[in-house]
């Protein structure tokens, strides 16, 4: 074999040595792994619940089995589903709201120190009393449930928003900050062009934690709130079916509302990828 | 866009900026420069090189209107407008979110024009770093020398009658910030501008500068002037000539001129 056989063998094929080869391998089982461990384990436990019930005999009003849970969740499917329905639109609406408040109120915050001198105290003692212990409070005095409830998720969920996205809007670069100075920016411009994009990371995560506390906020406003009868969520369906000792509806509406989680804080998660994936270290896949 | 006339020989160029006994003092009682006299020509290329304390980057925000003498006066000729000035940090300072092109649109963006209508102008400045491929590139994608002209193509994009760098290839590797200081000299021929550029080395400053204006701490103030009288343009050759080292050697005694009278004056 000659030189120029082996330079042509070495400039096509490309050089991998042991060390890259197992990297890659590395790489492969780690990429499978991801999906397919947290699969195996849940299932694992599914099995087991399964097992622990069966071989113990348990009765279904202690410990229902997972199959008897999932036949509920069909069969009760109308009237869990409008109770999920309900609890989706609450947390939603109580998303929402806090993103339109938490994000309002941090930009009025660094438009003037003096405003968020006044007002964070109240923002701070808003979130750290329990909402378990305002809502009924609340109840007395909002005469619409629907805006009671609203108000309780809106009071859990807003102010990881505010926080964030206050500590964003003051985190720009002080050399980018100068630069904007020296060019004559108007505040307007500052705010969208400098401070609103150095936010959004911060926002996202806010969003995140918000995503998920604005579902408990609803969840345990509709614990307090009790009364029943049309338009009630989830909460109030696990309520009715302890009282009445249906163990089997209490885990499939659990199961709903752990679901709804889920999906909201995949959802953010998501939103968080779509907007940040082209700049932000934090959605940059190292190479090496 | 058209190239104005060649620059004139020093003594011969037009004022452009007028530093005179400017004072600033923090706090009340922290002298952070004191009686500042310095006038700025068309053309010059001016290095502020000192120890750290020395003001100089006190002097640059002070001339980029970041913030106002105790007592003293910096005075343009004929007025000072935005887009008369253009900065360089010593990061490149440049918005992650946005596109190479979009970062160099800024100066234009804030005064409310739109990218389409200043396209031509940003990719001239691109073209003068080099960097015109690069113009839909995030500043992630790019190297830390290539950053940097980005950061050169932005305060160049207005056209701007002075451009003041703060260290700006500190914190590059020295292979790079050779290339760039390069450049910077090429980029400066072509378009006849002038520069204030503050340095820590005596090297560079000698190399890129015309005239070096030497500063010491404690108070910040101007201990001397050097005139680099070799001739533009500087390659690479002229880096390792005998007039080069004769005349490191002369910015560097000014220098040390300089922290002995500040070690003079504490030990008094």
């Amino acid at each position: 074999m000659s030189t120029t056989d082996m330079n042509a063998a070495s400039s096509t094929a490309p050089v991998v040595d042991e060390e890259e080869l197992r990297y890659a391998r590395a790489q492969k089982r780690e990429k499978i792994g991801k999906w397919l461990l947290p699969i195996l384990v849940i299932s694992l436990a599914i099995f087991l619940w399964d097992r622990v019930v069966v071989w113990n005999e348990i009765p279904h009003y202690i410990l229902p089995g997972p199959g008897l849970v999932v036949k509920t969740l069909i069969q009760d499917w109308g009237m869990l589903s409008s109770a999920l329905w309900v609890t989706v639109k609450i947390t939603l609406a109580a998303l929402s709201v806090a993103v339109i408040g938490g994000v309002g109120l941090a930009i009025l915050f660094t438009q003037s120190r003096y405003f968020e001198m006044s007002f964070y105290p109240f923002a701070v003692i808003l979130q750290v009393t329990p909402v378990v212990s305002i809502a009924p409070l609340i109840f007395i005095y909002v005469d619409s449930r629907l805006a009671g409830l609203l108000l309780c998720a809106w009071i859990v969920a807003f102010f990881p928003i505010l926080s964030n996205t206050t500590l964003g809007l003051n985190s720009t670069d002080h050399n980018l900050r100068d630069l904007y100075k020296i060019y004559g920016a108007t505040r307007w411009q500052r705010l969208r062009y400098l401070q609103l994009p150095t936010a959004l990371p911060y926002f996202l995560g806010g969003l995140r934690i918000a995503g998920g506390l604005s579902l408990i906020g609803a969840v345990v406003a509709e614990y307090v709130a009790g009364t029943g009868g049309i338009g009630s969520g989830l909460a109030f369906r696990i309520l009715e079916a302890g009282y009445r000792l249906n163990i089997p509806r209490m885990f499939a509406a659990l199961l709903l509302i752990a679901a709804t989680g889920v999906v909201i804080f995949t959802a953010a998660s998501l939103l968080s990828h779509a907007l940040l994936h082209k700049w932000h270290e934090s959605a940059i896949k190292r190479e090496n | 866009m058209t190239l104005p006339p060649s620059i004139p020989p020093m003594g011969q160029r037009e004022k452009l900026l007028e530093m005179s006994n400017v004072d600033k003092v923090f706090n009340g009682n922290v002298v952070a420069l004191k009686d500042m006299n310095l006038t700025v020509n068309q053309g010059d290329f001016i290095s502020l090189l000192g120890p750290s304390g020395c003001g100089k980057s006190t002097a640059l925000r002070l001339i980029s209107g970041l913030m106002r003498p105790t007592s003293g006066q910096i005075a343009w000729e004929g007025g000072m407008k935005t887009g008369d000035l253009g900065v360089v940090f010593q990061e490149p300072t440049l918005m992650p979110w946005a596109t190479v092109e979009q970062n160099v649109w800024l100066p234009f963006r804030l005064r409310g024009k739109s990218i389409r209508d200043v396209q031509d102008e940003i990719m001239w400045a691109l073209k003068m770093v080099g960097l015109e491929k690069f113009q839909k590139s995030y500043p992630r994608e790019l190297s830390g020398g290539m950053k940097m002209r980005v950061s050169i193509a932005r305060s160049l994009v207005t056209e701007p009658r002075l451009i003041l760098m703060d260290e700006p290839f500190a914190a590059l590797d020295e292979i790079t910030r050779h290339k760039l200081n390069n450049d910077l000299l090429e980029l400066r021929d072509k378009l006849k501008c002038t520069v204030i550029f503050v340095t820590h080395s005596v090297f560079e400053s000698v190399f890129l500068s015309d005239r070096i204006v030497v500063m010491a701490a404690r108070p910040g103030r101007v201990s001397s002037e050097v005139t680099v009288d070799a001739p533009y343009p500087r390659t690479e050759e002229f880096r390792t000539s005998a007039d080069y080292a004769e005349l490191c050697r002369k910015a560097s005694d000014a220098l040390h001129g300089a922290m002995n009278e500040h070690g003079a004056r504490a030990s008094a």
